[in-house]
């Protein structure tokens, strides 16, 4: 292995501090006395005391968390029923099919919101809950289909004729061999959607109605009041953390299978 | 020899049973909406803040006003700046992790994830703590003699910029890396027995090697960076608004739906346009390859 120039290494060096700087500012500010967090005032874990005080964050958590439960399942089973329809079949109706999938993907999220306002808004239906649903359900498929066709393009599938020559039905098939191997990519992918939902904002912004807090709606009408900018910065170092275990736990679901 | 992969003439009912589902769903959920908004771009405002009845052009004429205009080749430079100094990153990135150890790679890989998955507004708000009139940034800056003491860096172009391409970067890393891993880097120093310099065979040799990763990265940063709104409404002061924030303005504050809806045309045919420009240019180049085979 050839070393690197002293450029590349100054690129990559530079790339990760961007990243991550900010990123730790946010953690170390969550706990400094000071407010403003431009210097270091002395060691509080007061705002994270403040932040489990503060109703309104906790009340938009709740209801984050009630449509992330609600949209991962949906989400689930059309992305892998779609995933499956992809990879199985060929015809002109998948390349349309797998086109549609991706679109959520591509597009500006500012697009997919809009338009899903204007939708809800001319077919009469109020905005809330239903729609948030609706919205979450639609991007969590796009991620659940890519994650489980990477996932049945590793699957052997001569294991499932093996099962049928050994006399077990199509049905037996699918239960006893299909789904528990498919198991940690369905978790993976399960997981994956749980968090994205879990996440969104611009999509929620636009769709939701009064008394829909989800909680990146929240954050955001801190951020833009600037009030309670501590809390913030408790609230963000407990979604890093949050983050980080799912993306090792995600990492971890989708490694390769071992080889016998 | 038979063509291998026979095309089935007809879908069988059983494909349709898995298929319906989801693409049911796509269509009457991102379809119909896009459709929707091309028909409203038609229709007159209502005072009430409503949909009004009859067809009208009024909402296009709005293109035609020059501050419109200047905002659409404003989102257009930044979103184009933001992929060019993307690029700029990702190349030497994704270079540097395809050579690594495979310890490293996994390393780099999760400390390139893990800003990715940071939810949005939580990347924002770090920015703006670290370039506010007291933040970290500023406070460098400012002792360093660049700005004056105390004074924000928030709120203007390079602001909006700065946290562009934060937030894009990752999708360019992701598919260069993807693409120069598969790179053969052995034609380097064949190119390099033969006498090249190292920056022309990295201009020769490598970048064309990964050019499929590079479009794709581009087409990953440039889109969505197109319809960016928070980070202009956050980031940016007047002179640095954004057709998406100028959309959801009308949207919300002013409460125009038929002519955000004629902005939100226009920036799904800008979307369009780049899609199959860069996508279309891969399939044209893969076919290509292939007829050369």
């Amino acid at each position: 292995m050839k070393r690197s120039g002293f450029f590349t290494r100054s690129v990559i060096l530079t790339v990760l501090v961007f990243f991550h700087l900010p990123l730790m500012v946010l953690v170390i500010n969550s706990f400094n006395a000071s407010r403003f967090g431009g210097t270091w005032e002395g060691f509080t874990t007061h705002w994270y005391s403040d932040l489990f005080r503060n109703r309104e964050v906790m009340e938009a958590f709740k209801r984050s968390l009630v449509i992330a439960l609600w949209s991962t399942p949906a989400a689930t089973l059309l992305g892998t029923l779609a995933a499956v329809a992809l990879h199985r079949f060929h015809s002109r109706l998948q390349k349309v099919h797998f086109l549609l999938v991706q679109l959520p993907l591509v597009l500006p999220e500012v697009l997919m919101g809009f338009s899903m306002l204007l939708f809800f808004v001319a077919m009469g239906i109020n905005l809330g809950l239903t729609t948030i649903w609706i919205a979450h359900v639609t991007f969590c498929l796009s991620f659940v289909t890519m994650v489980m066709l990477g996932r049945l393009q590793d699957f052997d599938f001569t294991l499932l004729d093996a099962a049928r020559d050994l006399g077990a039905t199509r049905w037996q098939a699918t239960t006893r061999i299909l789904l528990p191997l498919l198991w940690p990519g369905i978790l993976a992918s399960a997981l994956l959607a749980f968090t994205v939902s879990l996440d969104d904002f611009v999509i929620t912004f636009f769709v939701s109605g009064p008394g829909t807090t989800t909680l990146p709606v929240q954050i955001y009408s801190m951020m833009k009041t600037s009030r309670s900018l501590p809390i913030i910065n408790a609230l963000s170092s407990l979604l890093l953390f949050g983050t980080v275990i799912t993306v090792a736990s995600i990492h971890w679901l989708t490694r390769p299978a071992r080889k016998l | 020899m038979a063509n291998e992969h026979p095309t089935p003439p007809h879908v069988s009912r059983n494909e349709w049973t898995v298929t319906l589902p989801s693409l049911g769903w796509l269509l009457i959920f991102v379809i119909s909406p896009t459709l929707i908004i091309l028909a409203q771009s038609f229709r007159p405002p209502d005072l009430t803040g409503a949909i009004g009845s009859g067809w009208t052009l009024q909402n296009w004429e709005t293109w035609l006003r020059q501050d419109v205009q200047h905002l659409a080749l404003h989102t257009l430079w930044l979103s184009a700046v933001t992929t060019g100094f993307c690029m700029m990153l990702a190349i030497p990135f994704g270079w540097f992790m395809a050579r690594t150890s495979s310890r490293g790679k996994q390393v780099l890989q999760l400390l390139v994830i893990i800003p990715f998955w940071t939810n949005f507004l939580i990347r924002i708000f770090a920015w703006k703590t670290l370039l506010n009139q007291d933040g970290l940034m500023t406070r460098a800056a400012a002792f360093m003699g660049l700005i004056p003491a105390h004074e924000s860096l928030l709120y203007n172009e390079g602001a909006v910029l700065l946290v562009l391409i934060y937030t894009q970067l990752p999708f360019a890393i992701l598919p260069i890396y993807a693409a120069a891993e598969k790179f053969d880097f052995s034609l380097l120093d064949a190119a390099r027995d033969l006498g090249a310099s190292h920056l022309r065979s990295f201009l020769e040799v490598f970048l064309p090697g990964i050019k499929m990763g590079i479009a794709a990265g581009a087409l990953m940063v440039f889109v969505p960076a197109l319809g960016s709104f928070l980070i202009p409404e956050m980031m940016g002061g007047h002179d640095s608004e954004m057709l998406g924030s100028r959309i959801s303005q009308r949207a919300f504050a002013d409460r125009n739906l038929p002519e955000a809806s004629a902005l939100a045309s226009g920036l799904v045919i800008g979307v369009l346009s780049a899609t199959l420009f860069i996508g279309g240019g891969m399939a044209w180049w893969r076919q290509f390859k292939r007829r050369q085979a």
